[in-house]
């Protein structure tokens, strides 16, 4: 038998090797590309001169910017609640089924999840489609009056969160369900020996012994939703007005379309110490309720 | 012009035949760094085949020199032409000769080399370039580019002459005859105001006409020569905002008029969508360039034998047409500079824009006024027979850019953050007062304008 070299043979040598390829990815994609725009959005617009904080103090003074900011916030806090919402039922529904059964479900379930966003969302599109909807077709065909999805600001920020939420819910229903599988029968059985109700079942045991799940769910999904782009990208292009844009889908149309990097950068990172403080928070909380459990 | 020799539209693959042929006859005096190979992201054309003789023209002068061309279409819907020559610029790495709409020479010129001795050899040879595409593509004392055999393109009024004639009482084959002989008094009649009273009555006839209020670029292109021929602005010539004006108050009056007459889906359009709203048969009238005309010849050819391509409407400030300059430019990574530059002066040749204009059934525009005089496409596109006439200029129409009079920098930020249609919208649709919304736009331009 080959005989390992010295160093190979110490187990945290070993560890912080086969870490190096993890290492090299936080460094080469999440790291340097984080410093790069922190860089960028210290420069002026045609990248040649340090300007300190000028690109953020400049947004500040922008209404678009502020407005921004507002339907970011609103878009992610109802997509969230109502992903979180939909997938606590959905992995209700599910875990009560035979387990035999379960599985298809689950794949089914999972289907708007798997599917590239920007796919499914051009087929969100077809439906939605200003002159030639689908769904108005539809509408019109019942003598329904045809919905401006896309062209009248409500209707566009409702088809926006609508299409998040349809792609998001799954993820919800996943971790839901797995959680809910994580939780001994036995505390079930002894709270309906003491009468215990649905809702009192729900609310005293299913809640209490998921909501380190929910809490960190709750935070992956704010992350990604106030990061989203490709639905808004594909489906409103940020109109009408400006009332759909994201962080992501302003800092593109400043950044990328428009030429101005450095401010493209600043409004990109504006969420990150937003996110951040919310992250510190939320994992806070876990871990003293993983320790009290402890 | 004298349009009266001409070819149809069969003859176009001969000329496109003729033009290879003349390459591969012609004395061409090889540089020293003009083999190897050429990579070219030009614009995926709207009119169908037009892309596919631009390729067969490509290779075989790449057969003929030696250089081995590849071509890749790139669509500008999404932004993807724009979102490319972004990605390629801050790489370093990508494509030889990229094709830039006008807004992008001045966003991409410091990675653009100059080309001064290919475009004065091409002016030297055919006549001065049209002042606006000078504008766009000649930068800080030099040529970025030079000039595009295809997608070089106007926004002409594209309207229905049987609607127009049955709901609106415009005879548009009269008004503008697919001939010299107009009529001056009918075509100064056509201004906004009567424009506006037949959408009015087209509306009422279930007919709208249609143009998108959003964040695309055939909306800034229309809402450009509307705000322009009522004397509007958002940044002068001297680079100052002036959105705070009469004028900019008159054409909003006049565009609530307009937008109620309209479609409300017009706030979501995308750069295809008037298209697919004229072929539809449901729309009387667009602005754009002759590609919905070539797609319902094909598609819908019913819609397409009605399709009647004037003069855009006047304002009190005159009659003003969007135009696209499209350049060819050379980003200074390019390994093959010197063969960069010879097809630069390949696809400026005549024959190589007369065989693309047929092509595209008329839709390119050359910039040279005497390509004008090589081809009477114009005339004999159809059907409808002169249907295209006057997509040339052949009136008092003056060309512009979105951002018009603002110097090519600052249009063309104003052109690609929309900030015209989303003036327009916050108005006619979000329902702000006039001074609210101009102070947004001015608040707006100051980003525009930053440094």
């Amino acid at each position: 038998m080959r005989v390992l070299p010295p160093l190979l043979r110490r187990k945290p040598a070993v560890a912080v090797l086969m870490c190096v390829p993890l290492f090299a990815l936080i460094l080469g994609l999440v790291a340097y590309p984080f410093f790069h725009a922190l860089f960028l959005a210290t420069l002026n617009k045609a990248e040649t001169a340090f300007v300190g904080l000028d690109n953020f103090s400049f947004l500040f003074g922008r209404q678009t910017f502020w407005m921004v900011v507002r339907q970011s916030l609103l878009f992610a806090l109802v997509a969230v609640v109502f992903k979180a919402l939909i997938g606590l039922a959905a992995a209700h529904a599910i875990n009560t089924i035979p387990t035999k059964g379960q599985r298809k479900w689950r794949g089914m379930m999972l289907i708007p999840w798997v599917i590239p966003p920007a796919l499914s969302t051009l087929g969100w599109w077809w439906l939605f489609e200003p002159t030639y909807s689908a769904i108005n077709w539809g509408l019109t065909k019942l003598a329904v009056p045809a919905v401006p999805w896309l062209s009248d600001t409500f209707w566009a920020r409702f088809s926006i969160i609508l299409v998040n939420v349809w792609v998001g819910a799954p993820f919800f229903l996943i971790m839901y369900l797995a959680a809910l599988k994580s939780i001994p029968g036995e505390l079930y059985e002894a709270a309906e020996m003491d009468g215990a109700g649905p809702w009192q079942k729900f609310f005293h045991i299913t809640l209490p012994m998921i909501r380190n799940i929910i809490a960190i769910t709750t935070l992956f999904s704010i992350i990604v939703t106030l990061a989203n782009f490709d639905i808004v990208r594909v489906l409103t292009q940020g109109g009408p007005l400006n009332t759909t844009h994201l962080f992501a889908t302003y800092a593109f149309r400043v950044g990328i379309e428009s030429g101005d990097i450095p401010l493209g950068a600043a409004v990109s990172l504006f969420m990150f110490p937003m996110l951040a403080i919310l992250a510190f928070i939320i994992l806070r909380n876990v871990r003293r309720r993983a320790a009290s459990l402890a | 012009m004298d349009l009266t020799t001409g070819s149809t539209r069969r003859t176009f693959l001969k000329a496109a035949g003729a033009a290879a042929a003349g390459t591969l006859a012609a004395p061409y005096v090889q540089t020293a760094g003009s083999a190897g190979r050429l990579r070219l992201g030009v614009i995926d054309h709207w009119v169908p085949g037009t892309n596919e003789v631009l390729q067969q023209l490509l290779e075989r002068w790449g057969e003929a020199n030696h250089v081995e061309v590849t071509v890749d279409f790139i669509t500008t819907i999404g932004n993807k032409l724009l979102l490319t020559a972004q990605a390629e610029s801050r790489a370093g790495s990508g494509h030889d000769l990229f094709a830039l709409e006008f807004h992008m020479v001045p966003m991409f010129k410091h990675r653009l080399i100059a080309v001064d001795d290919v475009v004065n050899d091409i002016v030297a040879a055919y006549g001065p370039i049209a002042e606006l595409s000078r504008q766009a593509a000649f930068l800080d004392g030099a040529w970025r580019g030079g000039p595009s055999p295809v997608m070089n393109a106007s926004a002409a009024t594209v309207a229905r002459r049987d609607l127009f004639l049955e709901h609106a009482g415009i005879d548009l084959t009269e008004w503008f005859p697919a001939s010299d002989s107009r009529d001056p008094a009918k075509v100064d009649r056509w201004d906004w105001e009567a424009f506006g009273k037949a959408a009015a009555a087209l509306h009422a006839a279930g007919r709208p006409v249609g143009a998108a209020i959003s964040p695309v670029t055939d909306s800034s292109a229309w809402l450009a020569q509307l705000f322009a021929s009522y004397g509007a602005a958002m940044v002068n010539e001297q680079g100052e905002i002036a959105a705070d004006s009469d004028a900019v108050r008159e054409a909003l009056e006049y565009l609530t008029r307009l937008a109620e007459v309209m479609p409300d889906s017009v706030y979501a359009w995308d750069d295809a969508s008037n298209n697919r709203w004229i072929i539809s048969g449901t729309g009387s009238a667009i602005f754009n360039p002759p590609s919905a005309w070539a797609v319902a010849k094909r598609d819908s050819p019913d819609v397409a034998r009605h399709l009647w391509h004037c003069d855009v409407p006047r304002g009190p400030a005159g009659r003003f047409r969007a135009f696209n300059s499209v350049f060819w430019g050379i980003w200074d990574f390019s390994e093959n500079q010197s063969a960069a530059r010879d097809l630069l002066r390949y696809v400026a040749e005549p024959e190589v824009v007369v065989a693309m204009l047929e092509a595209s059934q008329g839709y390119d525009l050359p910039l040279f006024a005497s390509h004008y005089d090589r081809t009477a496409v114009w005339a004999e596109a159809g059907p409808p027979a002169g249907g295209l006439y006057n997509y040339a200029l052949r009136g008092d129409e003056r060309t512009l850019t979105d951002g018009y009079p603002a110097p090519p920098e600052i249009a063309a930020r104003i052109s690609l953050q929309r900030v015209v249609p989303n003036l327009v919208a916050r108005v006619t649709q979000g329902g702000e007062s006039f001074d609210d919304a101009i102070g947004w736009v001015e608040n707006e331009l100051e980003g525009v304008l930053r440094s």
